[in-house]
């Protein structure tokens, strides 16, 4: 538009430049241009070539500036104050020399006698391949990221089943499908994408379905919402299965030719070997192939094979393909739509129609792509077929003690209706998908001063792959990879606190954690938590003997901390977002990007990355010292333009070789930070059309994979709806099983319980030994939007639109309860009881309460007033929630996990709770506004300035408009 | 000219990026600064030009829930202009934005009552009243690069859930949506005559299905001759 006459001019551009970076307030990493003026920030918007959120940005995104000028940034490293008991959070200041040579002491000391005994675990970062690699050259086992707690029943039931999986290793197809349901999405990943994707699919006409107990968020706009009944969502999903084969609605072209559907299980019940596929010499599954009426093995590409029916092999032994035995899985009565409807509380006519729709959209509404393309046996191609019906899932199926299991059950559903990486379905994204599954094993050495064999974390497929001593007892610090949580893909954070004060199995040194609050909202039992934290030997020693926090605020557990070291924000800081670790890659293309310091530092801090590489020299770690045995790199710039995983292979997939010319392999380049910087700060390898589809089984893309070093070889990725890994497990706790297997009863029966190799639905874990008429309601949460995955609630801005959280319950089920709106109740759960304020609604279900996470805070903490509705008015649902299973202890003492018993996942979603209003007279007057239970006040920490009553920020003195006296009394009243 | 926003109320899924967007861009803006009181305390409040508000629409089973971002309707009937006293708010002829001139204005608070959709707020530090000028700091400028002479509030919408434009043409896209989409003003029964419209969620998508007939009981699935 044409600037009016009589307009200022507004902004003087010549005072102000234009920096890209990444952000880092949430998990999405959108890419951010920021403009500065006077070394502030002027704006920060979303950048519009940036392949993750094509220009926009979030409510965070947006309130960046206010994330910088915290008040509880940190300042300076502390250490506790000597004679102070920790908790007490009285600090003293010390010096980043001091601070590190101190660490490396007792570091070196630690690496040079029992490496185990660091215990190194990071929340929700996004540099895991770092921190990941420090920990191998360590030699400690016990280090893993906050997907335990997170979202790991994702990611292994995706990688176990297909290879990726929802979220970050893949996308709905928003460009083409026609169909989109979304299940378990409390507000949570991801962020601006699902934003970006939900417009297309209604730009288009696509039908949007939302499965959740809440209607709030993204289910505001669904076509269809579904009130499921938390934690049943495989019952819904493997209902409508029943459906699909009770009407023969079945892609079975796509199960023959690109799942192990057709493979033949040994049918041999009570035996060894009973469940596993039948192999020929060479190790190949075989298939009943129709041409030869024989046993032919199921990688050839010249057989066809039966997709059903029982046989028997050529050694005799009685047979049945996987599909078979799928097909008398979910034909059986339990998952008929009128029996599924009592456990989910969905009617069964919606079951049915939902099954009848989606395939009528796979079926008759199937889409094709006429491209030329080459399959895995070399077979010319000539176009993509898609079946448009695609899905999300996340944090309302994962946070359940059934969800690995629910999450296949989801996959299986679009793996029928043939939707797998196909036009309009759901498709994997670069370096994903992976062969099933990727051929790393998690390490179990603990060797003084010598690094692992391998990663700490890996993907088991056979109970050989466990990471236990000769007795079956876990070696790792939260039994990850233990009979308690075989497949325990990104360990058991949330058990690392309380397994180490309890000594089971061992006891530990220094707890070292970044950027995670596991003395609050991280923490299920938070108040017990923070007593662990303290607790002592007889000797007056800490059972936990040194606690190191790393982090960029003053969060609750930095209270709790022997020794604070302060990150740097995410606009300080350089960083990648790698290929290695956790891309930011679209469905088309291959991508990475780094962050760069937008504002010089005003305070003494480092950046994390930075630490790492200095204490990996420090310590002499092999792979960060020279021939000298002095530190190789300069520090982290050096360190990932330089360092090489594989010949070619870095950190940083773009502008390699030493001209900067070469993509995803090439040797390392010393100006590719400069290269990144100019390229917008993102490097983006878009996807030939012929390499966009059927990846599993697409040789001109798998030949580009294994080039980049993603994949190990170019065979075809067989989904396996049939998971003879689950079942190698489940023998193992039959005692049928050729290697080790548990010796107690209660990991036999967990083993023979859950490990079936296909999924099933069972209540979870927490509710079944909850009283359901003690505790009728079932209790989640979840995190809004402009909050969603970041540790942000203190921002200024965003704590406007929330600084409180409310019980959410249906409108019928508080009147019933005599609770009114605003009024308090106590929410009473197996583990204890909390008060908290009542909002009614109209849409939830009417079983379930909830409310937003870790809105409240401790009293003293983030920077908050003392009366901060935060600490006054906000409560955390996290003193209901106990880590270990409810009832009885088993046989031998041993407590159970509250965890997914395939993979560990935290289980936040399984409570159940009780709700009875406040009586008048049962509290004091002065605490009739308050929530409980109540915690002491943290001390302010060194040299902290409190906020000031009145905040004004601009980057520059307003521009007004002057209107003039003349068109005041011209125009008079307008 | 007659410039305004669109609002689709089918996509809004109240996330809050355009009210933060907003208030990031503005505090540095014509208007700036938004001030915040008790910022990091008890009942934070500050200056917005734009809220969001979540409410449910009916009893359940049948509650939907709408999210509706509220900002300036820049009225073609602007009371709020009609009762300043001294001249400070006005409606620019040329285009139809609803303005307040900050050095003229004695926060009376007399434009905010006259406002019935609540677009008016009294900063707590300089004691004026700020409200949305549409970005006419950014729309008018034109050393920003074409594409972003946009409203904050629009630029960063991540599911497009804002439109700017003119009214006046009956070509532009506010004007499309606004007829194709039946668009509908906020209250228009007050005569206001907001210029800003909303569209109104569309009706669920109706999708088929296969047919089945029920007396037809279990399918049995065949075995076909597929070659891997």
């Amino acid at each position: 538009m044409k600037q009016s006459q009589d307009l200022p001019q507004f902004e003087d551009h010549s005072k102000q430049e234009h920096r890209y970076t990444t952000c880092y307030m949430c998990a999405c990493r959108c890419g951010i241009k920021v403009t500065l003026e006077d070394e502030k920030i002027r704006f920060v918007q979303g950048n519009p070539d940036h392949p993750v959120n094509k220009g926009v940005l979030c409510a965070k995104g947006n309130s960046a500036i206010m994330k910088q000028l915290s008040p509880a940034k940190l300042s300076q490293p502390l250490l506790r104050k000597p004679g102070t008991e920790r908790g007490a959070g009285e600090f003293e200041p010390i010096s980043w020399e001091a601070a590190l040579n101190m660490l490396t002491a007792r570091l070196a000391n630690i690496r040079a006698t029992d490496p185990k005994k660091l215990a190194y675990f990071t929340g929700r970062d996004q540099m895991q391949a770092l921190t990941g690699l420090w920990a191998s050259q360590f030699g400690t086992i016990n280090w893993a990221a906050h997907g335990g707690f997170c979202s790991v029943n994702m990611a292994a039931a995706g990688l176990y089943t297909m290879g990726h999986s929802f979220w970050e290793f893949g996308d709905p197809d928003w460009e083409n499908t026609k169909y989109f349901m979304m299940w378990g999405v409390a507000e949570d990943h991801a962020s601006n994408p699902i934003k970006l994707g939900l417009k297309r699919i209604k730009e288009r006409g696509a039908k949007f379905v939302a499965v959740n107990p809440v209607r709030t968020g993204y289910q505001a706009i669904a076509d269809e919402w579904i009130a499921i009944t938390p934690g049943t969502d495989g019952m819904f999903a493997l209902s409508m299965m029943q459906v699909l084969l009770r009407e023969g609605l079945i892609d079975d072209e796509f199960l023959i030719r690109y799942t192990n559907g057709p493979q033949l299980v040994i049918n041999n019940p009570g035996k060894q070997g009973d469940g596993l596929l039948l192999r020929d010499e060479q190790g190949n599954p075989q298939v009943w192939d129709q041409h030869t009426d024989g046993v032919q093995s199921a990688l050839s590409a010249d057989v066809a094979p039966a997709l059903m029916g029982a046989y028997e092999a050529p050694c005799g032994t009685p047979v049945r393909t996987a599909f078979s035995i799928l097909m008398e899985k979910y034909m059986a009565p339990e998952y008929a739509p009128i029996a599924a409807s009592k456990v989910c509380g969905i009617d069964a006519e919606s079951i049915e129609r939902i099954a009848l729709e989606m395939a009528h959209v796979a079926f008759k509404e199937t889409i094709t792509i006429d491209t030329e393309w080459t399959d895995w046996a070399g077979r010319k191609q000539t176009q993509f077929i898609g079946r448009p019906v695609s899905m999300h899932a996340m944090r309302g199926i994962s946070a359940h003690s059934n969800g690995f299991q629910t999450c296949r059950a989801i996959h299986l559903l679009q793996v029928v209706l043939g939707t797998i990486d196909c036009p309009g379905g759901h498709l994997a994204k670069p370096p994903f998908p992976k062969h099933i599954v990727p051929p790393i094993k998690p390490a179990k050495g603990n060797a003084p001063n010598t690094p692992l064999e391998s990663a700490p974390l890996g993907f088991p497929t056979q109970p050989e792959d466990l990471v236990i001593d000769e007795n079956g007892k876990p070696r790792r610090i939260d039994k990850a990879y233990s009979w308690d949580a075989p497949i325990a893909n990104h360990g058991l954070m949330h058990m690392v606190i309380s397994n180490a004060v309890a000594g089971d199995p061992y006891r530990i040194d220094t707890l070292m954690l970044f950027m995670a609050n596991m003395a609050w909202n991280s923490s299920m039992n938070t108040a017990q938590t923070m007593d662990m934290l303290r607790a002592k030997d007889d000797d007056g020693e800490y059972k936990i003997p040194f606690i190191v926090t790393c982090d960029a605020f003053h969060s609750e557990t930095v209270n709790f901390s022997d020794l604070v070291l302060p990150d740097t924000t995410f606009l300080e800081r350089y960083d990648t977002i790698s290929m290695l670790d956790r891309p930011i890659s679209e469905v088309d293309a291959a991508c990475d990007s780094i962050r760069q310091p937008i504002l010089a530092l005003d305070r003494d801090v480092r950046s994390w990355q930075e630490v790492m590489v200095d204490l990996a020299g420090r310590l002499k770690f092999p792979a960060f010292i020279n021939d000298e045995g002095q530190p190789k790199f300069k520090g982290y710039e050096d360190f990932i333009v330089n360092f090489e995983r594989a010949p070619g292979i870095g950190f940083l997939a773009g502008w390699r070789g030493k001209d900067g010319d070469k993509s995803l392999r090439g040797e390392p380049n010393p100006n590719q930070w400069k290269a990144y910087i100019d390229n917008q700060c993102f490097f983006k390898f878009e996807l030939k059309p012929n390499q966009r589809y059927m990846r599993h089984a697409n040789r001109d893309y798998m030949e580009l994979a294994k080039e980049a070093g993603w994949v190990g070889s170019t065979d075809q990725i067989v989904i396996e709806i049939y998971s003879e890994t689950l079942q190698k497990f489940r023998l193992a706790g039959q005692g049928l099983y050729d290697g080790p297997q548990p010796t107690e009863e209660h990991h036999k029966e967990r083993l023979k319980t859950y490990f079936d190799p296909l999924p099933f639905y069972y209540p979870p874990l927490e509710q079944a030994r909850t009283d359901a008429q003690e505790y009728p309601f079932y209790a989640v949460n979840q995190r809004p939007m402009f909050m969603y995955h970041s540790w942000d609630s203190q921002n200024s801005w965003l704590r406007q639109i929330m600084s409180q959280n409310y019980l959410y319950m249906h409108r019928s089920k508080g009147e019933a309860l005599g609770i009114k709106d605003f009024g308090w109740a106590w929410v009473e759960s197996h583990n204890g009881r909390i008060r908290a304020q009542v909002k009614l609604m109209e849409g939830v279900n009417p079983e379930t309460v909830w409310t937003w996470n870790a809105i409240a805070k401790q009293q003293g903490t983030w920077g908050l007033s003392d009366d901060a509705n935060e600490s006054q008015q906000g409560f955390l649902m996290n003193h209901l929630i106990n880590e270990l299973l409810p009832g009885e202890a088993e046989a031998g003492g041993h407590r159970m996990t509250n965890s997914d018993p395939v993979t560990g996942q935290a289980a936040w979603y399984d409570l159940r709770v009780k709700i009875t209003p406040v009586g008048k007279d049962e509290i004091p007057l002065s605490e009739q506004n308050l929530a409980w239970p109540r915690f002491d006040k943290a001390k302010a920490l060194p040299n902290f300035t409190p906020a000031s009553k009145m905040s004004s920020y601009s980057s520059h003195p307003n521009i007004n408009i002057s209107r003039g006296w003349r068109d005041i009394f011209s125009r008079g009243e307008k | 000219m007659k410039l305004g926003l669109v609002v689709d109320l089918d996509t809004c899924v109240g996330c809050h990026a355009c009210a933060t967007a907003c208030k990031q861009w503005n505090t540095s803006g014509t208007i700036g600064p938004l001030s915040d009181e008790r910022p990091h305390g008890k009942d934070p409040s500050g200056s917005w030009l734009n809220r969001i508000h979540s409410y449910e629409v009916g009893d359940s089973p049948h509650s939907k829930t709408v999210n509706i971002p509220m900002s300036c309707m820049h009225c073609e009937t602007a009371d709020c202009v009609t009762v300043c006293p001294t001249g400070a708010s006005y409606k620019r002829e040329e285009d139809g934005i609803v303005l307040i001139d900050q050095d003229k204005c004695m926060g009376c608070n007399l434009c905010s009552w006259a406002c019935p959709y609540g677009a008016r707020e009294l900063d707590p530090d300089s004691g004026t009243m700020k409200k949305c000028t549409l970005c006419v700091d950014r729309i008018y400028d034109e050393q920003l690069p074409e594409a972003e002479r946009q409203p904050a509030c629009v630029l960063t919408c991540p599911t497009s859930s804002r439109v700017f434009g003119d009214f006046d043409d009956p070509d532009s896209q506010v004007s499309k949506l606004t007829r194709e989409r039946a668009g509908q003003q906020l209250m228009p029964e007050l005569g206001y005559n907001p210029v800003n419209t909303y569209l109104p969620p569309r009706n669920p998508k109706q999708q088929d299905s296969i047919a089945v007939s029920p007396m037809q009981g279990v399918r049995q699935l065949v075995n076909r001759i597929i070659n891997r």
